[in-house]
């Protein structure tokens, strides 16, 4: 119960404020639950699918094969599979993040995964292209390209300063 | 949206086929972590609801009509701040475009929101510790930078001489 609170707690009350302002029509609270249910329907349609997802990954991909494609710090084809894999990453970080975890726990190189995630931000597809239409294909050409250099060269950095450290990302199967 | 139910249906289906345990155990591994991190989520999705409201109209009054690398810092930190969907960011940049904000301030806008991730930290951290997601997203904040200026070079807005 007490671990309920700790992390429900705030929805509950968030919830029951929302629910006031629609009482009182308290505009400000109902603009805020409308936001909040902007993102939340995105949220409810992402998320299980993706979790469902990496839940299979976690159980066929191969230790070795993970290792082979991402975890060999002389390999540079990893920086494309890791921009691949980002471009199809449905739901952005907030799916990206997850599978990075489960890559680093199966032998993947810091580089990779953080080639992946900020990738997986960047190169949205459907994202991109609603930024083309938007502001011109120049600016979204620009973007993309000269990210890619800087995607690689941050990562490669900050990843080695990491496996310098010895620092290691939490196991969320402990 | 559809492709990833389709795409997650196939992918249970064949894995299902091949293997019914190891199926259940992927579903199981799956669902731990999406009930770990659930609270995290909700959180982030509580806190972005606020930022969102405030965000709008303090973007378009800070931006108002930028061109200078002034500009550019408070595009970055607004955009590091803030969270918002592509629906929402794209439509705003256009906005900002047409005010007469320079394109390298868009650029630092939409690309520090999407690289650097101050309300998602609380989420972030369980995936990646604190340190490492401090570190990443301050790389974030750089490579949003650079990009940003590249991109005001390229169209004439900066030059380096």
């Amino acid at each position: 119960m007490k671990k309920f609170l700790k992390d429900y707690g705030l929805f509950v009350l968030f919830i029951g404020f929302a629910g006031l302002s629609r009482v009182f029509h308290y505009d400000f609270g109902l603009r805020i639950f409308d936001n909040f249910l902007v993102f939340a329907r995105d949220m409810v349609l992402i998320i299980p699918p993706a979790f469902v997802l990496i839940g299979l990954f976690d159980v066929w991909a191969k230790k070795e094969k993970v290792q082979k494609h991402f975890g060999s710090t002389t390999n540079p084809m990893r920086f494309i599979w890791a921009v691949l894999l980002a471009s199809t990453t449905v739901g952005g970080t907030f799916v990206a993040f997850p599978l990075a975890n489960s890559l680093y726990h199966k032998g993947a190189k810091y580089s990779s995964i953080l080639s992946y995630v900020t990738a997986a931000s960047l190169f949205m597809i459907p994202m991109t292209i609603m930024e083309a239409g938007m502001l011109g294909l120049k600016f979204t050409a620009i973007r993309l390209l000269s990210s890619l250099p800087l995607i690689f060269l941050g990562a490669v950095y900050l990843g080695r300063y990491l496996e310098k450290t010895g620092y290691e990302l939490p196991d969320l199967e402990e | 949206m559809a492709g990833l139910y389709v795409f997650t249906g196939i992918a249970l289906g064949v894995s299902f086929f091949f293997d019914r345990d190891k199926t259940r155990l992927g579903l199981k591994k799956g669902m731990m972590k999406l009930g770990k991190t659930m609270p995290k989520y909700l959180k982030l999705l509580m806190i972005i609801s606020f930022v969102l409201l405030l965000s709008e109209d303090l973007i378009i009054e800070t931006l108002g009509q930028e061109r200078t690398l002034t500009g550019l810092f408070f595009s970055l930190v607004l955009g590091s701040l803030t969270m918002m969907p592509g629906f929402i960011a794209y439509p705003l940049a256009k906005i900002l475009v047409a005010r007469g904000v320079s394109y390298m301030v868009v650029a630092g806008f939409v690309t520090s929101l999407m690289l650097v991730g101050i309300v998602t930290y609380p989420l972030e951290k369980e995936y990646f510790g604190q340190k490492a997601t401090i570190l990443r997203n301050l790389v974030g904040f750089f490579i949003a930078a650079a990009i940003a200026l590249i991109t005001g070079m390229l169209y004439g807005e900066v030059t380096l001489w």
